[in-house]
């Protein structure tokens, strides 16, 4: 379990530039087990917030417990040590070009005190786990991007962590290399029953793997919860990031309904009433679905034509009456 | 030319004490420079272990080494020759001024070649639990050291060139022999021949060291 209680970094002021309010009051908990997004667009202090659950960076006040430890509060060898129960992966992989694949995911297993024989068991265990066993005496130069990130992941492991950060880890990475590198993570997680942070600015991403996810802007959390429901709920600042409006032409004429689309409120009902009860003209003019932490999740901008305008708010009344989420979007003053 | 005979010798004695003079100061200069380059790097603002008084103490200390003409460096040191080699007469006495003027000379070089190992390995190592000496140890020196090999073999060709100069104060050595046997006696051909040799063995170094590097970045 990851927690952030009231956290704030503040870096002093470097020449003659004002100090800087990374991280203003940040409250994050990560329950044992969760696969947790943090997103935000750069400079919203996500960096900051990731380096602090392991103390790469310490805050200038609040708390970081790490399974029940209160990191900020143990002594510097101490923290050293809880760190080795902390894996960490990185945009820029950050292997060692000196040392082999299989050297590199020894690395931590080394700097614990761990024996040759168990170290080279381990290594092998772990490059077969990412799917790497055969390249264990490749140098990182030899590597794809994603093939490193896979070393970067079995090194983040060899000590057996309980929590993985994860640095903007697919950034740096194709879209095929990502999605292999997401479906790891998200596997090693429920092989290993591991807490995962994962830090990234990419909306897919978190849709990919996440169950739950907040959105930090300018230093503070503005929103956040389990996926699912920050999603049902429609109108939140990271359902928004998530799933994007849809955008549709007002000077078109007809009435425009917006439509929050969820497995317990799907779009069939709203239009099996409009079309099939009303007898109304509807397109669909603009909007997506898709899956989402398992459920279908998404945005529809209906375009309404021949209804008579009372009758309508009948019906819409109704439909929300039955749970559907429809609403009339306001056409924006033509200049 | 019926004195070649007399000179070979001497040629071949003054070569012997050259390379026994860098060798030894080399020696000396990689053990005392690479662990002064560790330090001016780790004590650096922002770095490993900063030290601020510390670090701009080294850096004063390295900068007067390496500004002072090394043939006032020899004159220098010389009460420290006597006191460690008991005269600062000959190729073992010549060692100490060497091996002052070249110890600052690596340290900059080691400094800069352990600054070029970027910052998020030394943060991939501390995440994993990293001591401070673990980061040297595991993450700083391993990964420069193609540029440290390449920094030392830089630091023995600099080392030959003050030999030559320590020759001129009794050090022997191809410098003195040049000196000695070309440049008073107006035998230009002996001083040519000296420095086609300072060449060749200036070149083998380098050559070595070179694909030394090479094939350690290759890697």
């Amino acid at each position: 379990m990851i927690e952030l209680n009231d956290v704030r970094k503040v870096f002093p002021a470097r020449g003659r530039g004002p100090e800087v309010v990374a991280l203003d009051g940040v409250d994050l908990t990560v329950r044992a087990g969760d696969f947790a997004g943090v997103v935000g667009p750069s400079g919203s202090g996500k960096s900051t917030l990731i380096r602090l659950v392991n103390l790469l960076e310490r805050p200038t006040s609040g708390t970081v417990t790490v399974d029940g430890r209160v990191l900020t509060d143990l002594p510097a060898d101490e923290v050293r040590r809880a760190r080795s129960s902390i894996g960490m992966v990185f945009q820029h992989f950050e292997l060692m070009d000196s040392r082999t694949a299989a050297a590199n995911v020894e690395h931590p297993l080394e700097l614990a005190g761990v024996g040759r024989a168990e170290r080279r068991r381990r290594s092998g265990e772990l490059l077969d786990l990412v799917g790497l066993g055969d390249r264990a005496q490749a140098r990182p130069a030899q590597l794809s991007g994603g093939q490193k990130q896979r070393v970067a992941i079995a090194r983040a492991l060899a000590a057996r962590p309980t929590v993985l950060l994860c640095d903007e880890a697919t950034s740096a990475l194709d879209q095929a290399s990502t999605t292999g590198v997401l479906e790891l993570l998200r596997r090693v997680r429920d092989e290993l029953g591991l807490t995962v942070l994962l830090i990234t600015h990419e909306m897919a991403v978190v849709k990919a793997v996440c169950d739950t996810a907040v959105l930090l802007e300018a230093g503070r959390v503005v929103d956040g919860g389990r996926l699912d429901q920050v999603l049902a709920r429609g109108d939140s600042p990271l359902a928004a990031a998530l799933l994007p409006a849809p955008v549709a032409d007002h000077r078109v004429a007809g009435t425009l309904l917006r439509v929050t689309v969820t497995d317990t409120a799907p779009e069939t009902h709203v239009l099996q009433v409009l079309v099939g009860r009303l007898g109304l003209d509807v397109e669909v003019a603009g909007g997506s679905v898709e899956t989402v932490a398992g459920g279908r999740h998404g945005r529809l901008l209906l375009r309404v034509t021949g209804a008579d305008q009372s009758g309508l708010d009948r019906a819409l009344a109704q439909l929300r009456d039955d749970g559907s989420r429809v609403e009339r979007v306001a056409a924006e003053v033509a200049r | 030319m019926s004195d070649w005979s007399r000179i070979a010798p001497q040629l071949l004695d003054a070569t012997g004490e050259t390379l026994y003079m860098v060798a030894v100061a080399t020696v000396i200069t990689v053990l005392l420079g690479i662990p002064l380059g560790v330090l001016l790097t780790v004590t650096g603002p922002g770095a490993l272990a900063p030290r601020p008084v510390l670090h701009r103490v080294l850096g004063l200390l390295v900068n007067l080494g390496r500004s002072l003409p090394f043939i006032i460096l020899l004159v220098l040191v010389a009460p420290l020759t006597r006191g460690l080699v008991g005269t600062t007469i000959g190729s073992t006495a010549a060692i100490v001024p060497l091996t002052v003027g070249a110890v600052p000379f690596l340290a900059r070089l080691v400094e800069t070649s352990l600054r070029e190992v970027s910052h998020g390995k030394v943060e991939a190592a501390l995440a994993m639990g990293a001591r401070r000496r673990d980061v040297v140890r595991t993450v700083l020196l391993p990964e420069a050291l193609p540029s440290l090999v390449a920094g030392t073999t830089v630091t023995v060709v600099a080392l030959i060139s003050y030999s030559a100069m320590a020759g001129a104060i009794g050090g022997g050595g191809l410098g003195d022999f040049a000196i000695r046997f070309g440049y008073q006696q107006f035998r230009t051909d002996i001083t040519l021949l000296t420095v086609a040799l300072l060449l060749v063995v200036v070149q083998a170094l380098q050559f070595g060291g070179d694909t030394w590097a090479r094939r350690l970045a290759r890697r």
